[in-house]
C-alpha cells in the first residue's frame, strides 16, 4: 500500500472524501461485477479476466472502470453484472459473452436481450437492476453498498461518505449522548435473541472493571444462512466503523472480531480493511486526532455451532473449549477474560454507523414498533430467487417468498418455511401473511434468528427436517449440561425411528415431553431451543407424523424406509438411461420398452429419479 | 508424561521442529492463542499428530490433555491424515432440502469410505460442512476448493469416476 496520510480530525476526513469524489466521474462508464463467493463458485473470475483482457484489447482502459465487488444478494443469478450509470443488469454471465457486452453495450450503447433478466411472471425482460423485482422491493440499508464499492479499496468506502458516522460521534457527541440514540433506535441484536442494543451498551459502559472489550460475532453458524459473510466480505469496513463508535460509547480500547475459518474471503477482506484503516488513523492510537484509541484483533472460528453463543465464544477467544456458562453473571459485567464485554452480531454492528449518520427520526420511521430497521434474510432452499433479501421488518413471508422470492420451482406447491436456523421453528402456509418481526416469529413457534429463512415444498418432509436440526445439533451440542447433551440424543431416537417406519404410537407424547425438558433445563440457548423445529412441525404438521407412525408412510416420498421407486410404463419411453446408471443394475427391460424396478436389489438411491428426462420414475 | 521427548517424536513423523515452533513464535508463545496455533500448524502439516499436540503443550506450558481437548472439540481440527484431495460435501439446510442426503450416500458407495474417512491410497477424504453458504448452488460439493453446483446422485457418480480418472493420469 502507497504511504497514506493519517486523518487528523473531522475536516481532514471530509477533504479527503470531496477530494476523492471529484476524482470520479459518475459519468464514467464502470463494470460492476459481484465477486462474492456465491458467484465466485458460479465462476465470476474468469468473467474479471475475461472484461480485463478484452477492455485492454480494444483500448478502452481509459474510458471503462472495472469494479470487483462483493455480494449482491441475487445469487441465483449469478455471475452478476452490472453497468453504471445507466444500471444495466446482465445475469448468468460467462467469459463468452464478455467480448459481446464490450462490443455491443459498452461501445454501442446496446442492450443485449439474452443477457437479462426474464421476470417469470410476465415473461417481461428488465434492463435496469433497480427494475427487477428481487431488488425493487427490498431495503438495502446495509447490503446496498456492497455492489457499489470496491471491499478492499477504503477510498471507496470514504468517497460514498464512509466514517463520516465516526468523524460525527468522536469530535460532536458524548459517549452517553450515542448509547442514548442507539437506545432511542429500538436497534435490536441481529444475532437472533433481539436484545436491545443500547441497553446492552449502557450496562456495559456503567459496569465495574478495566479494560472493557467490545465483541463482533462473526461466527456465523446457521446452516443455509450467509447474510453475515456477505456483508463481511462485501463491506468491510461498515462492520468496523460500527465496531469503532460502540468502543467510544461504551469505552472499550481492545475489541476482538470472531470469524468463522470456513469464510477466507471475510477473513481476508476484513484483515484488509484493518489495515487500511490503521495507515489511515482510523484504528490504532488517537482515531482521526480525537484522542480515543481502539483496536481489532481477528480471531478465528473452530468450527463449532454453539461458539455463536456469546459466553461460549467468550471462552474460545480466552483459548478454551467453547463451553457455555449460566447467565446469572452477565458478559455486559464479566465477559471475555472476566471483565465487562459488549459482543454484537456483525449485522447490528452494521447498522449503528447508519443510525448516527441518519438520526433517529429517519431510522424509526422503519419497521415494526418493536423491531426497528431492516433485516437481511437469505432466503434459500425451494424458492426460485434463492439470494440474500434486506427488507423492512413488518413485511409479510408471502411478499419475502413469493413477489422477492418468486414463489416455488417446478410449479410445486409451498409447505412450509423454516426461520431461525436449528433454534427455530417450521411455518406452516396458513401463516403467510404474518408480519416478519422479532415478535410475531416467536408467537408462532418460532424466531428471527440470524436471519435463515428455508423454503420448502411438497416434496421436504417435516418429520425429516426435525430429524436434520436435531442431529446437527446433537453434533454441536457442547456436552457440558444434561438436559441438551440427552434431551437431543433421546430425541433424535425418536425421530429415527419414526422416520424408520419403527414409530410408536405415544412417541408424539414423548417428544414433547423431551422438548419441554431441553427447554426448561438447558445451561444455554442451544439446548433451549433445541426442541423447537421438532415442536414447531408436530404443531403444524403433526399429520405427518401420524403417516409415519400409523400408516408407515413418507407423504413427500423421502424416508429412505417408507419408499419405494417404481417406473410409470405409461411415461417410460425405454430409453435405459436409468438402467445405464443404476449402481445395482436393478432397472430391467428392452430398448423402447417399458422398464421395471427389481425392488429386491434396489438400495433406493434415487439416481433413476435424477436420470429420467420422462418424469417416468414414482415414488410412493 | 513419562514419554519421549516432544521433539524427538515431531522427528519420528517426519515434521521439521522448525516448523512447529515458526508457528508457535509467529502467536507469541502465547497460551490463549493455542487454538490459532493449532489452526496454522493442521495448514502446514495437513492435520494434528499427537506429536504435535505435545510439542505445542510444552511449548506453551499448558497440559497436553488441554491441548488435545481443544483438538477434539473444534470440527476443524483432523487427528487423522488426510488424504491428497479434500471433497467436502455441504449438509447445510438448503443444500439438505434439495437432496444433499443423497449425493451424499452416492458418493460414500462409489468411494467406499464413510463421511471423515479417507481412502486406503490416501487419495481422498470424504467430510461433511454444515454450511458453505452457496445455497443458490446447492447441493454443493467442493473438491479441492473447487464447487460444484446443483448436484445430484448421477453427477456424484461422474465426478468421481472423472477424479479417479485423473489421478491415475
Amino acid at each position: 500500500m502507497a504511504q497514506v496520510e493519517r486523518l487528523r480530525g473531522s475536516e481532514h476526513l471530509e477533504r479527503l472524501r470531496a477530494t476523492l469524489a471529484a476524482a470520479r466521474d459518475p459519468d464514467k462508464t464502470c463494470i460492476a461485477i459481484c465477486t462474492g463467493t456465491g458467484c465466485l463458485a458460479g465462476g465470476c473470475k474468469q468473467v474479471v479476466n475475461a472484461f480485463r483482457e478484452e477492455i485492454e484489447r480494444q483500448g478502452l482502459a481509459d474510458e471503462v472502470d472495472i469494479r470487483t465487488t462483493g455480494c449482491h444478494g441475487f445469487c441465483e443469478r449469478g455471475p452478476l453484472v452490472v453497468i453504471h450509470p445507466r444500471g444495466i443488469f446482465y445475469q448468468r454471465l460467462s467469459a463468452q459473452d464478455v467480448p459481446e457486452v464490450i462490443s455491443e453495450t459498452i461501445v454501442k450503447g446496446r442492450v443485449i436481450d439474452r443477457l437479462l433478466y426474464e421476470d417469470p411472471q410476465t415473461g417481461e425482460k428488465i434492463v435496469y437492476e433497480h427494475d427487477v423485482p428481487f431488488y425493487k422491493l427490498q431495503r438495502r440499508l446495509i447490503l446496498g453498498d456492497n455492489g457499489l464499492i470496491d471491499p478492499t479499496s477504503i477510498e471507496d468506502y470514504i468517497a460514498r461518505g464512509g466514517y463520516g458516522a465516526l468523524a460525527r460521534a468522536l469530535h460532536t457527541m458524548q459517549p452517553e449522548e450515542i448509547i442514548d440514540t442507539v437506545k432511542k433506535s429500538g436497534l435490536r441484536g441481529r444475532g437472533g435473541a433481539g436484545f436491545p442494543t443500547g441497553r446492552k451498551w449502557e450496562s456495559c459502559r456503567k459496569a465495574e472493571g478495566e479494560p472493557k472489550y467490545v465483541i463482533c460475532n462473526a461466527d456465523e453458524g446457521d446452516p443455509g444462512a450467509y447474510m453475515n459473510r456477505s456483508t463481511l466480505e462485501g463491506n468491510p469496513h461498515l462492520v468496523l466503523e460500527g465496531m469503532v463508535i460502540g468502543a467510544y460509547a461504551i469505552g472499550s480500547h481492545e475489541g476482538y472480531i470472531y470469524i468463522r475459518h470456513e469464510y477466507p474471503l471475510a477473513l481476508e477482506n476484513i484483515a484488509l480493511a484493518m489495515e487500511a484503516m490503521r495507515a489511515h488513523g482510523l484504528l490504532g492510537e488517537n482515531i482521526l486526532g480525537s484522542g480515543f484509541s481502539f483496536d481489532i484483533r481477528i480471531a478465528r472460528g473452530g468450527g463449532a455451532f454453539v461458539c455463536g453463543e456469546s459466553s461460549a465464544l467468550m471462552r474460545s477467544l480466552e483459548g478454551g473449549v467453547g463451553e457455555p456458562r449460566a447467565k446469572y453473571v452477565r458478559s455486559v459485567d464479566r465477559g471475555l477474560w472476566d471483565k465487562p464485554s459488549t459482543l454484537n452480531n456483525v449485522e447490528t454492528w452494521a447498522n449503528v454507523p447508519h443510525i448516527i449518520n441518519k438520526g433517529l427520526e429517519w431510522y424509526t420511521s422503519i419497521g415494526t414498533e418493536g423491531s426497528k430497521g431492516t433485516k437481511i434474510f437469505s432466503l434459500v432452499g425451494k424458492v426460485n430467487n434463492t439470494g440474500l433479501v434486506e427488507v423492512p421488518m413488518g413485511i409479510t413471508l408471502r411478499e419475502i417468498i413469493f413477489d422477492i422470492g418468486g414463489g416455488i420451482p417446478d410449479g410445486k406447491k409451498f409447505k412450509a418455511v423454516q426461520t431461525g436456523g436449528p433454534s427455530g421453528g417450521c411455518i406452516p402456509e396458513s401463516l403467510l401473511d404474518l408480519p416478519v418481526d422479532f415478535d410475531e416469529l416467536t408467537k408462532v413457534g418460532s424466531m428471527m434468528g440470524s436471519g435463515g429463512m428455508i423454503v420448502m415444498d411438497e416434496r421436504t418432509c417435516m418429520v425429516d427436517m426435525a430429524r436434520y436440526f436435531l442431529s446437527f445439533l446433537r453434533e454441536e451440542s457442547c456436552g457440558k449440561c444434561t438436559p441438551c447433551r440427552e434431551g437431543i440424543a433421546r430425541s433424535l431416537e425418536v425421530l429415527d425411528r419414526i422416520c424408520n417406519g419403527e414409530g410408536r404410537p405415544d412417541d408424539i407424547t414423548l417428544l414433547e415431553e423431551l422438548g419441554e425438558l431441553l427447554k426448561g433445563f438447558s445451561l444455554c440457548a442451544l439446548g433451549r431451543t433445541a426442541a423447537n423445529p421438532v415442536l414447531s412441525t408436530i404443531r403444524y404438521f403433526s399429520d405427518e407424523y401420524e403417516a409415519h407412525i400409523r400408516d408407515h408412510r413418507c407423504p413427500a416420498g423421502v424416508c429412505k424406509a417408507l419408499i419405494t421407486y417404481s417406473i410409470d410404463p405409461e411415461k417410460c419411453t425405454g430409453c435405459t438411461a436409468c438402467a445405464r446408471q443404476c449402481p445395482q443394475e436393478a432397472i430391467r427391460g428392452e430398448k423402447k420398452a417399458a422398464h421395471t424396478i427389481d425392488q429386491s436389489l434396489c438400495i433406493k438411491c434415487g439416481v433413476c429419479l435424477d436420470t429420467c428426462k420422462f418424469d417416468a420414475v414414482l415414488v410412493q | 508424561m513419562g514419554q519421549s521427548e516432544p521433539s524427538l517424536e515431531l522427528e519420528e513423523l517426519g515434521i521439521e521442529v522448525a516448523t512447529v515452533e515458526s508457528v508457535v513464535d509467529r502467536h507469541g508463545r502465547d497460551p490463549s492463542a493455542v487454538i490459532a496455533i493449532l489452526q496454522d500448524l493442521q495448514e502446514e502439516v495437513n492435520y494434528l499428530p499427537e506429536g504435535t499436540l505435545r510439542y505445542v503443550a510444552e511449548r506453551l506450558d499448558i497440559p497436553v490433555s488441554k491441548v488435545y481437548s481443544l483438538a477434539t472439540f473444534y470440527r476443524a481440527f483432523s487427528l487423522e491424515p488426510r488424504g491428497r484431495h479434500l471433497i467436502h460435501v455441504c449438509l447445510g439446510t438448503a443444500c439438505h432440502v434439495r437432496g444433499a442426503v443423497k449425493v451424499l450416500d452416492t458418493l460414500e458407495r462409489e468411494m467406499g469410505i464413510a463421511a471423515g474417512e479417507t481412502d486406503e491410497q490416501m487419495e481422498f477424504t470424504l467430510e461433511t460442512v454444515n454450511c458453505l453458504g452457496a445455497c443458490a448452488l446447492g447441493p454443493v460439493v467442493v473438491v479441492d476448493g473447487e464447487y460444484h453446483g446443483q448436484m445430484t446422485g448421477a453427477k456424484a457418480t461422474r465426478l468421481i469416476k472423472k477424479l479417479r480418472r485423473s489421478e491415475q493420469e
